[in-house]
């Protein structure tokens, strides 16, 4: 397997119509967390203990029968206003990636706006894009060969 | 047509895990190659192979309308060559395998799937605030 390290960021906001405290709430409590999280897999497993140290985990297969599973572990926890957690994700039997991600939930005019930054690193296995078009064209390239019957 | 994407060097490694991910995954090889006998099919895959696009993105620089590009990205969803997925009103295209994902295309699917799941999330607090009034009343 080829060994590589590539590591990436992004920010994603939401401006909700609910107050602070809701929103945080589907994240911090579990009963609810589960009615929205992770719902278009088929989930294995699925456990939160929410306090600073404790872990989340969850493990489902998506369509294409790929067993995921996400393991975090909570480093930071502001009631209402902001959650700082970790978490590796796996496919399979390979870790991918190894995650910092903080939920920041912001009181604004009629709601809350929801910031979750993620920074990480991705793992291994995977093919550079410049290698991926080299393959993709040879692929390409031989195929038209083929078709062209030389 | 020889264009410039086809003067590169080999990488048979990528070559042999495309073709076996094709037999394993019982893809009919000659839906593959009738999906990419065509130029435009082929630039499309070129251009995805790079990364991820939407399919605004795909149409952009082809001189065709609309529903051909949706048509030639039907015939290569159908080969099993190309996968979509539509997340709020945008539909994202991508080559499969997904061995050959490269990690800038994990980062764009991680960011994907955290963005469904805020849809999920305001789903469901829509939800909560149906129920509450339901109590109210």
């Amino acid at each position: 397997m080829k060994r590589g390290t590539t590591y990436g960021q992004f920010v994603i906001e939401r401006v909700l119509p609910q107050a602070p405290a809701r929103v945080f709430a589907a994240w911090a409590d579990f009963e609810k967390k589960k009615r929205w999280f992770g719902d278009w897999h088929n989930v294995l497993e699925h456990t939160q203990d929410f306090r600073v140290g404790g872990r989340a985990l969850w493990r489902g297969r998506n369509d294409d029968g790929v067993l995921h599973q996400n393991d975090t572990v909570f480093h930071d926890i502001v009631d209402n206003e902001r959650i700082v957690n970790s978490y590796t994700m796996t496919l399979d039997e390979r870790r991918i990636s190894v995650s910092l991600q903080t939920l920041e939930f912001a009181p604004v005019a009629g709601g809350t706006k929801l910031t979750l930054t993620e920074s990480g690193v991705f793992l291994d296995g995977y093919d550079g894009a410049e290698d991926r078009v080299r393959g993709t064209n040879w692929l390409l390239d031989h195929l038209e060969a083929a078709l062209r019957g030389d | 047509m020889r264009s410039r994407f086809y003067n590169s060097a080999l990488d048979g490694g990528a070559v042999v895990i495309i073709l076996k991910h094709m037999l394993n995954h019982s893809t009919r090889l000659d839906g593959v190659f009738a999906a990419l006998a065509d130029p435009t099919r082929r630039a499309i895959v070129e251009r995805l192979s790079r990364a991820p696009a939407s399919v605004s993105e795909l149409a952009a620089p082809l001189d065709m309308s609309l529903p051909a590009v949706l048509q030639h990205l039907s015939v290569l969803e159908e080969s099993g060559v190309v996968k979509s997925r539509k997340v709020g009103r945008v539909r994202t295209c991508r080559v499969e395998p997904a061995a050959l994902r490269t990690a800038a295309d994990w980062i764009a699917q991680r960011r994907a799937m955290w963005e469904r799941q805020l849809d999920r999330l305001a789903e469901f607090l829509d939800e909560e605030d149906e129920e509450d009034k339901g109590r109210r009343k």
